[in-house]
């Protein structure tokens, strides 16, 4: 199985925006492009990913907000979807990939499951993978229908938008 | 010639009599107890010709807590030549909580008794790989069983 | 981690692991791979990693509880899963379910074959490269999709087929919505069959790799469109026919080889056969009279509670529009007239004391649905093969022991022995083509 990194950087909420007027506005224009260009991860496990699947092709395009590029890297992608029930046996791997990915990166938690545990509260089931990793965006429905999927990933871009951008050069 | 399910039962009486205690019909399923002993033997007999139960539906367990023969091994067997189903049922002791692998006979009995033994604990004498199937490795106790309380949580990670 | 492929691998090749999470979207399981070059010497799989514990939620929910999360099994056709639960319960209580209800019930369970179908070829002919394919397939499911929505309520996970018979009649208007439906899959297929079938890159993918022969098949304990591939001729629904299958006409294909092509056509050729079946059960279903329209003009709940406690009121009651289809005038046609496992019309229910008194007790824990001591096995097609439910019961509300035959359980374990010889490449069409779904392969 390998060793696995128990330290998570990150667990509180991205900071808002701070500094003079340039710093500001190059915070802006790093969260725009940032956010139209959204390389997703689908983690697809359960019956979500069927809605995932309806989410992503004709009916309801994510393509037509920038998100359309799924990236089955962790190294190459910068959004992981948790898509549908985390188990306890597959939660090692999960936190592993999110370790594998790299800065800036944000999680959506898609379905019941992957935010609370849905309907499952027994012995093989985590009950939200918020206990293992930090998440961004919760999306109820036992499926989501995938207007709400849409509806998230418009609230992910605004708030792209709206807190602190990392960027190289800064210094922490 | 299609065979008939009360010549397969009166063959089956006929040969073991001694082996099976009793047989039942529950709402239209035919289901005959036997000691575990007489398993295999059985099996062979019924996958020949003229009976050819020849596929394995399924191999299940249930947990009859409290009474002294604790688990109950139920086969599901199928006939495609005869349209014929059966159903196979032995029990087993806590103390003494072992039986004949059917991994000789079928291949798909390798993965459904790992899976009992997975959330039961029975073990299968002759089983080539008896692993954890669906629970992970470190995970002590048998879900299924009637005293494992269904909320009991083994984590692999330090949860939050 | 001691796995049986680490114990029996030779010093010069190399292992490799096809972990949980990759890009083949039918979920989590993980293939460990021993390989000489490109070539698989051997093969391992570890499933579990969906285990939700199913059987165990099922010993503490009441029978009509449980429901939902027969929904999540097959979540690509979750109306079958639903009827196999409910028949299998019919059949230990002995329910006589209408014939306008299971006329409705094999719609159903034709268009989720058909969704079934379509998103297994779908995902197998995206990971072979034809992304057109995926696109066109999972348009056609939206439209069926949206049929299904506007009679149950939910797209996905439905929770329609009720114990004697369905929730809810269908909606108005449906007709013209199955009409189209059935055209969108049929132009859907047509193209399909013309971007695949003679395409010498897909032959190439698909053709002989992974042969399986019919005693090999049957020694697994497969069924459904993969022991079919094979050639040997089993269906359910000719073999132990339920519902209205026996009145119906439709053919099974079969397959000569048994390899990857030969599953990918079975499932192609079937669903044509679906579509056959759902325009003559159409044909069959009148249209909703007039009389069993929304009304909108009437009482509201409340009002009516408090007239009838002195009197009945003579006006109708305008019930919710979430229980569209389910007023009184539908009840001889939906559901069985059984008032032991049957919920009562919500009119009866406002109205009459012997209505609330039995919804009361349908629902209180301890009393309800509570069929007699004994145990019951009984199986439906499903999108993969036969779906068995075996339910052992001791006289209380909440079943004893409730097991699951899940029919890719039988399957997947075969393609440890499938895959030996040919290349990692070839593992993707073949791991698709079995159609595994993790929900019941894991429970």
């Amino acid at each position: 199985m390998g060793k696995i990194i128990d330290d998570i950087p990150r667990w509180e909420p991205h900071p808002p925006i701070q500094g003079g007027f340039i710093t500001t506005k190059f915070n802006e224009l790093l969260g725009w492009a940032r956010k139209f260009s959204l390389f997703h991860y689908p983690f697809v496990t359960a019956c979500c990913g069927m809605e995932y699947m309806s989410a992503a092709c004709a009916h309801f395009d994510i393509d037509r907000f920038g998100a359309g590029w799924t990236r089955f890297s962790p190294r190459q992608s910068d959004m992981l979807l948790v898509v549908g029930t985390v188990t306890q046996k597959l939660a090692p791997v999960l936190r592993t990939v999110y370790n594998q990915m790299t800065n800036p990166k944000w999680v959506v938690a898609f379905g019941a499951c992957a935010v609370s545990g849905g309907i499952y509260d027994n012995y093989a089931v985590v009950q939200g993978i918020d206990r293992i990793i930090p998440v961004d965006i919760y999306i109820p429905g036992c499926p989501p229908r995938p207007e709400t999927v849409l509806d998230a990933l418009v609230k992910l871009q605004e708030k792209i938008q709206k807190h602190e951008q990392e960027w190289r050069w800064k210094s922490k | 010639m299609a065979m008939e399910k009360q010549i397969v039962l009166k063959d089956l009486q006929e040969k073991f009599g001694s082996e099976i205690s009793k047989t039942d019909l529950q709402f239209g399923d035919d289901i005959i107890h036997i000691k575990k002993e007489a398993l295999i033997p059985i099996v062979n007999f019924l996958r020949q010709a003229p009976y050819e139960f020849t596929m394995l539906l399924d191999l299940t367990c249930v947990d009859y807590l409290g009474e002294e023969d604790r688990f109950e091994m139920v086969y599901h067997l199928f006939s495609l030549k005869n349209n014929l189903r059966l159903i196979i049922k032995t029990r087993l002791k806590e103390s003494d909580l072992k039986i004949d692998s059917l991994t000789s006979v079928w291949k798909n009995a390798n993965w459904l008794e790992r899976e009992v033994y997975d959330m039961f604990g029975v073990e299968f004498e002759g089983h080539p790989y008896l692993k954890r199937i669906f629970m992970y490795d470190g995970f002590e106790g048998f879900p299924l069983r009637k005293d494992y309380p269904l909320r009991k949580r083994q984590p692999r990670l330090p949860l939050k | 981690m001691s796995f049986r492929i680490q114990k029996e691998a030779r010093q010069e090749s190399m292992l490799l692991n096809m972990g949980p999470s990759h890009p083949a979207m039918h979920g989590t399981i993980r293939i460990m791979l021993e390989l000489d070059g490109e070539r698989i010497l051997n093969a391992e799989l570890e499933v579990g990693y969906l285990h939700r514990g199913f059987e165990k939620t099922c010993e503490n929910r009441t029978y009509f509880n449980l429901l939902p999360y027969t929904d999540r099994l097959n979540y690509v056709s979750p109306l079958i899963n639903n009827l196999g639960y409910v028949m299998t319960l019919e059949k230990m209580l002995g329910l006589q379910v209408p014939e306008h209800a299971q006329y409705i019930r094999v719609i159903m369970s034709e268009l989720s074959r058909i969704s079934d179908h379509l998103t297994c070829l779908a995902a197998m002919a995206m990971e072979c490269g034809a992304f057109t394919v995926f696109l066109y397939k999972i348009r056609a499911r939206e439209f069926i999709w949206d049929f299904i929505e506007r009679t149950t309520g939910a797209r996905m996970t439905t929770s329609y087929v009720r114990i004697g018979g369905v929730r809810a009649n269908l909606h108005e208007g449906w007709r013209e919505d199955l009409i189209k439906a059935i055209q969108e899959t049929r132009t859907v297929l047509k193209d399909v069959h013309a971007l695949l079938d003679k395409n010498k890159i897909f032959l190439n993918r698909t053709r002989d790799i992974a042969v399986v022969s019919p005693e090999m098949a049957i020694n697994y304990g497969w069924t459904g469109p993969c022991l079919r591939s094979t050639g040997v001729y089993y269906d359910v629904r000719k073999a132990h026919p339920y519902l209205v299958y026996d009145q119906l006409e439709f053919e099974v294909p079969l397959g000569e080889r048994g390899d990857n092509y030969d599953r990918y056509m079975v499932r192609m050729l079937e669903m044509e056969q679906s579509l056959r079946l759902i325009e003559q059960a159409m044909d069959k279903l009148p249209d909703r009279s007039p009389a069993q329209e929304l009304n909108l003009e009437g009482i509201e709940p409340a009002e009516a509670i408090k007239i009838s406690r002195r009197k009945k009121p003579e006006q109708k009651i305008k019930l919710s529009p979430n229980l569209e289809g389910m007023e009184k005038e539908n009840y001889p046609l939906i559901l069985a007239n059984d008032p032991r496992y049957i919920m009562p019309p919500k009119e009866d229910v406002y109205t009459t004391i012997e209505g609330l008194i039995r919804h009361f007790k349908y629902f209180m824990k301890g009393h309800g649905i509570r069929p007699p001591k004994g145990e019951v096995y009984f199986s439906v097609e499903g999108g993969n093969g036969e779906l068995g439910y075996y339910i052992v019961s001791d006289g209380t509300d909440k079943p004893y022991r409730l097991h699951l035959r899940a029919p890719c359980f039988h399957i997947v374990s075969a393609l440890e022995e499938m895959i030996l010889g040919h290349y990692i490449a070839d593992v993707i069409p073949t791991f698709g083509s079995l159609n595994m779904i993790g929900g019941e392969l894991d429970r």
